[in-house]
């Protein structure tokens, strides 16, 4: 079995056990020295892994893309067996970020409302364990929330996109023309439900942590409770607040089995977000996947070095924020 | 603008804990009440239902009547909120809201209370600066954000903000106790001028410092760590200080304990 | 009021007119009644519809009601208080449903038998079969993962906190960071690139990989704090014995925080545990009983309930929810034991 990775994997059992005969023997600057090289050794691994993910998938997508016909950026097809194969990247990206925005826009207001309702609403008795059951909540699996989309709430949906399209179908963006509810609209709802845990998580973090000095000199001018939270805890809380959204829409960028299993994708760009169809990154690539020829997971993994790169960039700004975060009160402290 | 107020048989718990015990006393109007006593004793606690800030902490909860002129705060129907912005209260460490300029930290009180005008408010804070003896120092900086003065001057600034909305009482917890001896100096002077316009509670570590600032004392004690604070007396500051009339005041004053 | 009055904007009265105390159940109820009337006069038949209504109406309500008697600071106050009462119980329907309706339509068809076969002779639109192949290949697969994650996530982690200056500690602490935010998709086509390479074909050995790549920031980050949390003294107390540095970490510091990093990585098991999408790509999948996770494919629980779920067979379906009533428990008690355990060992590290 030529496993290909299992050489950059130290066994971590051997090691341990050298250690032991060297701590016997009473030799203690070699046992430090490889004790230092094996966790700095784990550490440097994971910077191998990290770059040989970028390199790896890069190598790959390069394969693919260099056969490819179509202007892989702005072509609005995936066809990987044709002759010359046509294939590009447009409608997934519209697909993933209209569908991440769209849970953004549905899950931060509601998430932080939760979390104010958990640090400054809720009855004592009941935060603590409500904030417990979101902590699980945010472990479902997500295979488990899209079998519960497409079976629970695709269904529960038609209510709303009729009444949408009869309000406000004028718009085109929630025009409906029948079909099952299987559009990026549901995806984004879907998706709002899954981060909302995270976020919420997150947020109530940042509220608790809010200093009590600054929100007593706000109670103490004759603050209502609201104007309580707009004074003195909000404003602490926006970095964070951001950051949360930012953790929350990597996740929603990156879902796989939820968008795959409620979404009815076509290759298409649909103006209405009621419109069954369009695709995304992730759900791209887990529903093709089976089907693909050698080259076309080539391709696959091309527009997955794409998705790789958003959410790096999506993360590396919510850390930076997180970290400036920390500065900032640090400095205060 | 100032009031008197009147407390009978307060009882202050935090959840099944009874930090207070029946406390009764009246605080003069226009006059400095200093709250002394050992650490635990319960004066915090008690200043902190004169304004129903008590009942913040979460499990805080107060038994008893506080009236002020005649009004109880405890009554039912009466809004903590109306109550909170008619006594200010200062706080142990100045805590002006960080993200917000000098003059905002001072009109905040005022914004929430109704809409001025532009030259209203700048009036407003303008008088309260002085009145917080502030304003030279911060006259030409009032956009600049509160968090970048001095601990002292925060203090003041504290207390600009605190006087802006022309509070019936003004409570102070512990107000030096986290500045130095200048600092405490201005402090202290200031209160002696405020003391003309406002009913001043102090609660103050510094037996010194209610010697020097207030016009009567109160001598707050616990009979043992757990127990809840007691009342013991209330006298002009001159007779607790000279002559009290309970032994355990003089042993605290004294030094002898606490 | 009988005092001489000094002029004063306010109201000489602490006593706000104010709102009785039932008023907000008093509008949530009439707003809900309400809400009824309308949806059955439109004809509306989705109750998500009918909520939706009754939130609008209860926070319009509430700001018209209580600015027309308590004036606008309380009616804001009282709208904040209602949005965020709504938004809470918005976010626990969805929740509530999706816990509810795994159990309910899981128990259908769980039972002994379901847990202990395969689906090697049931045809997708059949009943019967069961689960047995894919939580074995689970068990394998997360197994695998685990010993290869969890010791490179604790030693960095131990590198970071014990060793870590420097730029090379740096640079580890924010590709952790990074790292936590791969799409799990992502790390299964990195393995997939491999797998390309080197002309191999699905094993369950492969998903193991991804799910080592996927669990290892996740133990690095709850091990460091909860190496963190372990006082200098100890660490102090030890050195100035003559214990060497590596002993003091090994026989000190770790087993001081064993409890906290157990818990770690119970969590971040539990979390690769449901992993569906790397296993899709590395693994396959299919309906046999297949106990070598390093040759052929393999089932495992996420996969099985996607794969169950596109068979599009209604007992297809319900072996779907039976599959996510299984895989939500394991993760539930894999979650709950770890916080027990966090729990029961928390305060005895501390006061060791």
């Amino acid at each position: 079995m030529g496993i290909p990775t299992q050489d950059t994997v130290p066994p971590p059992a051997k090691p341990s056990a050298t250690e032991q005969k060297r701590a016997a023997r009473g030799a203690t600057r070699p046992g430090d020295r490889i004790f230092l090289g094996l966790t700095r050794g784990s550490g440097i691994l994971l910077l191998v892994i990290m770059a040989a993910i970028a390199v790896f998938l890069t190598y790959r997508a390069t394969l693919a893309i260099s056969k490819d016909e179509g202007n892989f950026l702005t072509t609005f097809d995936w066809n990987t067996s044709a002759d010359p194969p046509v294939f590009g990247i447009a409608v997934l990206a519209f697909g993933t970020v209209v569908s991440s925005v769209i849970a953004m826009v549905i899950a931060v207001p509601i998430a932080v409302a939760i979390a104010l309702f958990l640090t400054h609403y809720a009855p004592r008795r009941l935060s603590g364990p409500i904030a417990y059951v979101i902590d699980l909540l945010a472990a479902v699996p997500s295979i488990v929330y899209g079998l519960w989309g497409a079976l629970v709430l695709v269904p529960h949906l038609n209510g709303l996109y009729s009444w949408l399209d009869a309000y406000l179908g004028w718009t085109g963006i929630f025009e409906w023309q029948g079909g099952a509810p299987r559009s990026m609209l549901t995806v984004g709802i879907l998706l709002a439900i899954m981060i909302l845990p995270i976020v919420t998580n997150v947020s109530r973090e940042v509220f608790r942590q809010a200093p009590k000095m600054i929100e007593e000199a706000a109670l103490a001018l004759g603050a209502t409770r609201w104007e309580v939270i707009r004074m003195a805890v909000l404003p602490f809380g926006r970095s964070g607040v951001i950051s949360a959204s930012m953790l929350g829409l990597g996740r929603a960028l990156g879902e796989t089995m939820a968008v795959a299993t409620v979404l009815s994708p076509d290759f298409l760009i649909h103006t209405s977000l009621l419109d069954p169809g369009g695709g995304t990154f992730a759900q791209n690539i887990a529903s093709k996947f089976s089907e693909a020829t050698d080259f076309g997971r080539d391709a696959l993994i091309a527009s997955g070095l794409v998705l790789f790169v958003i959410t790096l960039l999506v993360n590396g700004a919510a850390r930076a924020i997180i970290a400036r975060r920390k500065e900032y009160s640090g400095a205060n402290a | 603008m100032a009031k008197r107020i009147d407390v009978s048989g307060l009882t202050a718990y935090y959840s099944a804990h009874k930090a207070i015990d029946d406390i009764s006393m009246t605080v003069e109007p226009r006059s400095v009440t200093a709250f002394i006593g050992p650490s635990g004793c319960g004066k915090s606690t008690f200043l902190r239902t004169l304004n129903r800030m008590h009942e913040v902490t979460p499990g805080g909860r107060v038994e008893g009547k506080v009236l002020l002129d005649d009004e109880d705060l405890y009554g039912s129907g009466v809004d903590p909120v109306a109550v909170r912005s008619t006594i200010g209260m200062v706080f142990q460490r100045p805590n002006p809201f960080p993200t917000m300029s000098i003059f905002d930290n001072v009109a905040a009180g005022l914004r929430l209370n109704g809409s001025y005008k532009k030259a209203e408010l700048a009036d407003v804070v303008e008088k309260s600066l002085k009145g917080a003896n502030l304003w030279n120092e911060v006259k030409d900086r009032l956009n600049k954000p509160g968090s970048g003065l001095s601990g002292g001057q925060q203090q003041r600034l504290c207390i600009a903000r605190a006087i802006a909305v022309e509070p019936q009482v003004l409570l102070m917890d512990e107000p030096c106790s986290a500045l130095d001896p200048i600092s405490t100096l201005a402090i202290e002077d200031l209160i002696g001028e405020l003391k003309e316009r406002f009913t001043i509670v102090i609660v103050t570590h510094n037996m010194q410092q209610a010697a020097r600032v207030s016009d009567r004392t109160a001598f707050f004690n616990l009979s043992a760590v757990g127990q809840p604070g007691k009342l013991i007396e209330i006298d002009e500051t001159e007779r607790i200080f000279s002559n009290p009339s309970v032994q355990a005041t003089e042993d605290y004053i004294s030094g002898r304990f606490g | 009021m009988s005092h001489a009055v000094v002029t004063d904007k306010r109201p000489s009265t602490l006593r706000g007119a104010s709102l009785p105390k039932w008023f907000a159940w008093a509008t949530a109820a009439g707003s809900l009644a309400l809400a009824v009337g309308i949806g059955l006069a439109a004809g509306l038949h989705s109750k998500v519809q009918w909520g939706l209504i009754a939130s609008i109406l209860f926070v319009l309500g509430t700001y018209v009601i209580s600015a027309k008697v308590e004036g606008p600071r309380q009616a804001k106050d009282r709208v904040a208080t209602s949005v965020v009462w709504v938004a809470f119980l918005l976010a626990v329907v969805p929740l509530v449903s999706l816990v509810w309706t795994t159990v309910s339509r899981g128990v259908k068809v769980l039972d002994g038998y379901f847990l202990t076969h395969s689906m090697g002779v049931v045809a997708d639109d059949e009943v019967g079969g069961g689960i047995y192949h894919a939580i074995l290949g689970t068990a394998q697969q997360v197994g695998l993962a685990t010993l290869i994650g969890a010791p490179i996530g604790v030693l960095t982690a131990i590198y970071l906190v014990e060793y870590g200056r420097g730029k090379l500690a740096k640079s580890v602490t924010f590709f952790v960071d990074v790292m936590t935010g791969i799409p799990s998709i992502v790390a299964g086509l990195f393995i997939l690139s491999l797998m390309l390479m080197l002309d191999m074909s699905y094993f369950g050995f492969a998903g193991s990989l991804a799910l080592a790549i996927l669990m290892m920031p996740v133990v690095v980050r709850s091990t460091e704090e909860m190496l963190k949390l372990v006082p200098n003294e100890l660490r102090e107390a030890s050195l100035a014995l003559g214990v060497p540095k590596w002993r003091t970490i090994l026989k000190v510091v770790v087993p001081t925080s064993l409890g906290g990093i157990t818990t770690g990585i119970m969590l971040a098991v539990a979390r690769i545990a449901g992993e569906t999408a790397p296993i899709l790509l590395l693994v396959f999948g299919g309906n046999f009983i297949n106990s070598n996770p390093f040759e052929g494919p393999q089932q495992a629980l996420p996969l099985y309930i996607y794969q169950q779920y596109g068979a599009g067979s209604s007992a297809g379906y319900d072996r779907a929810w039976a599959a996510s009533l299984v895989l939500i428990a394991i993760v539930m008690i894999l979650n709950l034991a770890a916080r027990g355990i966090a729990r029961w060992k928390a305060p005895k590290a501390a006061g060791r």
